[in-house]
This record gives structure tokens, C-alpha cells and sequence, in this order.
């Protein structure tokens, strides 16, 4: 939490505009009413780089690193693949078809900014029932083949997405930038929608971490010790699928970070989805944060999208995961 | 306490169990013994509750196994089931813990200190050594063992094993059962267990379950059961019986069939 916070500072002063830490700390805690005076110590410019266009982006980069960390821990533990995560299973991209949709041909200035994430959500689950009917063989799911199924449907998808986007009239580049996942541009309102999905989908999946404990060994021996199991399934199944939607739909498909969290959070702290639940949505926001940091400022003043990043990073340690899992057959998640 | 009508089951309109009634005693040990395929641990998994009859009734204390919560259930009837537990990045310790699950609120607590009952278990069962090993750096032997400690500290009151020493040496084998047997008669559990060996289910049951292609064969006192004529029925080939040496429990000898070239019959 501290290493949060601390990331989130450190962050807000690193831009194409130099602003010490000391004065990032004094325009944050002058915005907080009780302890601000009100008098204009700070440049004008600096006080609305901070609070208008970083911190804005900045919360979002905490709320989306969040979401994509939950849905990767839900979808790990609930279907015991050590490799399932929004992107790998085709969910992010099944939300970006009905997120695009929406985008694309300007229906969400009609319906307002909330219809995204729904439709993304419908679209999302409806690509998880493809996957899953493709991945199942008489009843069992084999780890690979799961996500085999998962890149298939995705590069389907994702080839959808871009026809859709070269039938549009919008503004190619502005799309183009979406669709590799980006936090660019964003403001308040989209940390608005972001921040009431996840104050649902924390606590629920926080719920069932204990469940998802036994789910180890096994969903029949789940019911032994007195776990609903299809009940369980369906609602962490929902849940992650609609942390993904909400944040694909803010963001684009920024991919592996449900991958790469939850592994990072295992390496430190064990098996324990007590543990494992909360700290991966922490170490999202982190991780997430200093992606975001890194998508801004290493080429600034161009920026590299945020999809882009966590790619360069997460498609290596799929690649690890991929070999350690070779190396030690049958290993455990 | 376990009650059987008219019990059946079809899984894909196939006929796995048909029509049994019986009547299972509180503080009993029971086997279920038949061939491949005569529905043993479709019978096992009828009486955990986790699959409903088609048609008939199962009732555990008056009450159909089906029709209790999940939970509620698993307060009182623990399985051990086939194959053990499968390998997982977690410690004997921890196993242990989440067998208390069925008594845990939602954040894994519990208003018991749980201290000495996982203790008991893990030194019942030879683990305290083991306790802060990760159960994936285990051999099979000892994961059966961490499974049977963890059903302990369940403090079920109705034991269901299915096949619990398949893949055991038979060292292993004979020290499972000693150990459950022990339990259960300490506690005064109803222990209900498929088993593969005949003459292990001889020993250690009280009453035997003969169970083939879904019917129910015989049931009685291993005595009444391991005889000639009806393990040549149900598993189609002729072995001898002989009281044991020792205990006096009937024991099979089997025997390669005449014309194999195997047997040279003595005297």
C-alpha cells in the first residue's frame, strides 16, 4: 500500500514538465480540503498538470492495474491454469469487439459513457462460452488447449475489431491508439466508471479466495469439504469477466497484466488467495502505474502505447511460464 | 444411518446402479467391493451428496443426502477419495487448516482454536516432521497420508473412502487401514469404504456390500461373503477360500485356470 502510494508520487512528477516531489506532495495535500488554505502557493500550471492531466491518469492507471490483476487471479484459480488471464483467454479482446462497436460508430454519446463497459461485459462473456466450448473435450479442460483456444478466438476477434475500425469514419490514429491499449487522454469521468465496478468485484472475489483455495485440489474435493462449486465458478467467472470489461472498455486491450501480477504476488507470498486476491490488485495498481510511467515519458514527448508495454514485459514471462511448465510436468500452479 | 430405496442411477440413459435397498448402522465399517464398472463409487458419490439419485431414495439421519447444503454436509461426512490429493504449492500445515473449511467464516477463521486438533492429526498420522513441507515435495505415500490427516481434523462423523489404497505399497495399504480402523472405532465413526482387496475388505469391515453391473449382489459379515460360489458369480473365476492363519478371517487364494499350463495340481 505504501509502495502505492509512494509509486503514485514519484510517478506524478515524472513527465514531459520536471516538478519535484516536494512540490507534487504540496499541490496533493493542498487539494485536500481540510488542510488546504487556499492561497496560491504553487505555479497555476503545475497545480493543473498534477490534479487536471496526471493524477487523473494516474488513478486510472491504479483502478485498471487493479481490474486486470483481480480477473487474472479470478480466472487462474477458478479454472487451475497457472496461464489463464483476460488477454490470454480471449475475454479482453471479446469485451474490445463490443467496446469498439460502441466507439466507433458513436452510439455511447447517445447512451452515455456506462453502456460501454455493459456491452463490453455481454460481449466478454459470450467469447468466454466460445472458448470454453472449443477448449472442452469430453468434459475435461487440458491447460494448453484452453488457451490455445483463448489466442484463436482472440486473433479472430481482433482481426474483427480492425475491419470494424477500417469501415469507420473516425479518426484512424485516435482508434488505433485504443485498440493497443492506452491510458492517454483520459480523465475524471472515466476514473468515475472505472471505480464503482471495482468496489463490487474487489469484495467479491475477496469472498470467494477461500474457495478458491480448495479449488487447488480440485473441484470434486472442493465439494467434499463443502464448496457450492458451480455457484462459485459462475461468480468469480462473472466477476473478472466484468473487471475486464470495465477496463478494456477505458483503456483498450492492455494485455498480460492479469498474467504477470498475480505470478509476481505468488513468488512472494505463497498460494494463499487470501493473499494472493488483495495483493494482486495492489500490485496491479503498481505495476500498471510505472507501465504507464514508463509509455509517457521513455520516448516523451512521443508516447508509446500502454498495450505495447505490458506486452514487451508479459509476452517474455508467458514464454517463461510456458517453459518452466515443460521443464516440471504436472507442476503445481 | 445410511438408507437406501429402491436407489437408482442412470448416467446417459446407461443403468449404473439399480434399484438398491439397504440399511447402513450407526458406528459400522463397511465395504463396497465388485468388479469394474458395478457402480462402486457411484454409490460413494450418491452418498456424499454431491450427485442425486434418478430415482429412489439415499437418506443419511433421515434426511436425503442430495437435499442437505454443501456445508451443512461437510460438517459431519468427509471424503477421502481416490488418488489422494493432487500436488499443490502448499504446505502439510496448510492442508491441514483448509480442512476446516466446513466450519470457517468467509475470511478462513474460526471461533475454535483448531492448534491442537491439526497437532493431533499431523502426529497421528507420522507428519509432524512433514508439517512445513509443501505438499508437492511429497511421494504419493505421504500425500495419502496428509489427505487422511486432513479429514481427520474434519471430525466427520461418517468417513467415505473410495479406493483409498490404490497406487499404496502394501506396507502403506495395511497402515492406512490400521489407522482408520483405529479412528473409527475410538470415536465410534460410520466408516464406509470402497475397497479393491477382497481380503484387506475382509479384515477390516464389518459387513460387505457386493455390488455387480448395478445390482445389489449380497450383504452380509465378510464370513456369509468371501465363499467360492459367489465371487465366481460376480467376478468370474474360481479362487479358494482359507480361513487366515492368524485371525481366522477368510482369505482368498487365486488360481490361474487349468488349462493356462500354470498349475501343476500337487496330490
Amino acid at each position: 500500500m505504501l509502495l502505492l502510494a509512494a509509486s503514485i508520487v514519484i510517478s506524478l512528477s515524472i513527465g514531459s514538465a520536471a516538478l519535484p516531489i516536494s512540490e507534487v506532495w504540496g499541490i496533493l495535500i493542498d487539494q485536500l480540503p481540510w488542510l488546504g488554505d487556499g492561497s496560491a502557493k504553487w505555479d497555476e500550471s503545475s497545480v493543473a498538470i498534477v490534479t487536471q492531466v496526471r493524477l487523473s491518469r494516474i488513478l486510472l492507471a491504479v483502478l485498471v492495474g487493479a481490474c486486470l490483476s483481480l480477473a487474472g487471479a479470478g480466472f487462474q484459480g477458478v479454472l487451475r491454469n497457472p496461464l489463464a488471464d483476460p488477454f490470454t483467454l480471449g475475454v479482453a479482446s471479446g469485451c474490445s469487439v463490443g467496446a469498439a462497436f460502441l466507439i466507433l460508430f458513436g452510439y455511447q454519446t447517445i447512451v452515455g459513457i456506462w453502456t460501454i463497459p455493459v456491452v463490453a461485459f455481454g460481449t466478454g462473456m459470450i467469447t468466454l462460452i466460445v472458448v470454453f466450448a472449443l477448449a472442452r473435450a469430453r468434459g475435461a479442460m487440458n491447460v494448453e488447449t484452453l488457451i490455445l483456444s483463448g489466442v484463436i478466438v482472440q486473433a479472430f476477434l481482433g482481426a474483427f475489431v480492425s475491419f470494424m475500425v477500417s469501415m469507420s469514419s473516425s479518426v484512424v490514429n485516435e482508434i488505433m491508439f485504443w485498440l493497443m491499449g492506452s491510458i492517454s487522454g483520459r480523465g475524471w469521468e472515466h476514473v468515475k466508471v472505472v471505480l464503482p465496478f471495482l468496489i463490487v468485484g474487489f469484495p467479491v472475489l475477496i469472498r470467494f479466495a477461500q474457495p478458491l483455495n480448495l479449488f487447488v485440489f480440485g473441484e470434486r474435493h472442493a465439494a467434499h469439504l463443502g464448496v457450492q462449486v458451480e455457484r462459485t465458478k459462475l461468480i468469480v467467472l462473472l466477476t473478472s469477466t466484468l473487471l475486464t470489461a470495465v477496463a478494456v472498455s477505458m483503456t483498450g486491450v492492455v494485455g498480460f497484466v492479469g498474467l504477470v501480477v498475480p505470478h509476481l504476488v505468488r513468488l512472494l507470498v505463497g498460494s494463499d488467495y487470501r493473499l494472493i486476491v488483495p495483493l494482486s490488485a495492489i500490485g496491479g495498481s503498481i505495476y500498471l502505474v510505472w507501465a504507464d510511467t514508463l509509455a509517457r515519458t521513455a520516448l516523451s514527448p512521443k508516447e508509446i502505447p500502454l498495450g505495447v508495454v505490458t506486452a514487451l514485459i508479459g509476452a517474455p514471462f508467458f514464454a517463461y511460464l510456458l517453459y518452466r511448465r515443460k521443464t516440471k510436468q504436472g507442476g503445481a500452479i | 444411518m445410511i438408507e437406501a430405496r429402491e436407489l437408482t442411477r442412470t448416467i446417459d440413459g446407461n443403468l449404473i446402479l439399480d434399484a438398491l435397498t439397504f440399511t447402513m448402522e450407526h458406528g459400522g465399517m463397511y465395504g463396497i467391493i465388485g468388479p469394474n464398472g458395478a457402480g462402486k463409487s457411484t454409490l460413494l458419490r450418491l452418498m456424499s451428496g454431491v450427485d442425486a439419485p434418478t430415482s429412489g431414495e439415499l437418506t443419511l439421519e433421515g434426511k436425503a443426502a442430495s437435499a442437505y447444503g454443501r456445508k451443512e454436509l461437510a460438517r459431519w461426512v468427509a471424503v477421502l477419495q481416490q488418488g489422494g490429493l493432487d500436488p499443490a504449492n502448499f504446505t502439510v500445515q496448510e492442508v491441514l487448516s483448509l480442512g476446516r473449511y466446513p466450519f470457517q467464516n468467509w475470511l478462513g477463521e474460526e471461533k475454535r482454536d483448531t492448534g491442537p486438533l491439526i497437532d493431533r492429526a499431523l502426529e497421528q498420522m507420522g507428519l509432524l516432521h512433514l508439517a512445513e513441507r509443501k505438499i508437492d515435495r511429497l511421494s504419493g505415500g505421504e500425500r495419502q497420508r496428509v489427505a487422511l490427516a486432513k479429514v481427520m481434523v474434519q471430525e466427520p462423523r461418517l468417513l467415505l473412502l473410495d479406493e483409498p489404497t490404490t497406487f499404496l505399497d502394501i506396507g502403506y495399504q495395511v497402515g492406512l487401514l490400521d489407522t482408520v480402523k483405529r479412528w473409527q472405532q475410538e470415536e465410534r465413526l460410520t466408516v464406509v469404504a470402497v475397497l479393491h482387496d477382497l481380503n484387506l475388505a475382509a479384515h477390516y469391515c464389518d459387513k460387505l456390500l457386493v455390488l455387480h453391473e448395478g445390482r445389489l449382489v449380497a450383504f452380509g459379515a465378510p464370513a456369509e461373503i468371501i465363499e467360492t460360489e459367489l465371487i465366481d458369480r460376480v467376478y468370474g473365476t474360481r479362487a479358494v477360500v482359507v480361513p487366515h492363519p492368524v485371525t481366522g478371517v477368510p482369505q482368498l487364494l487365486l488360481q490361474p485356470s487349468a488349462e493356462s499350463g500354470a498349475v501343476e495340481t500337487r496330490g
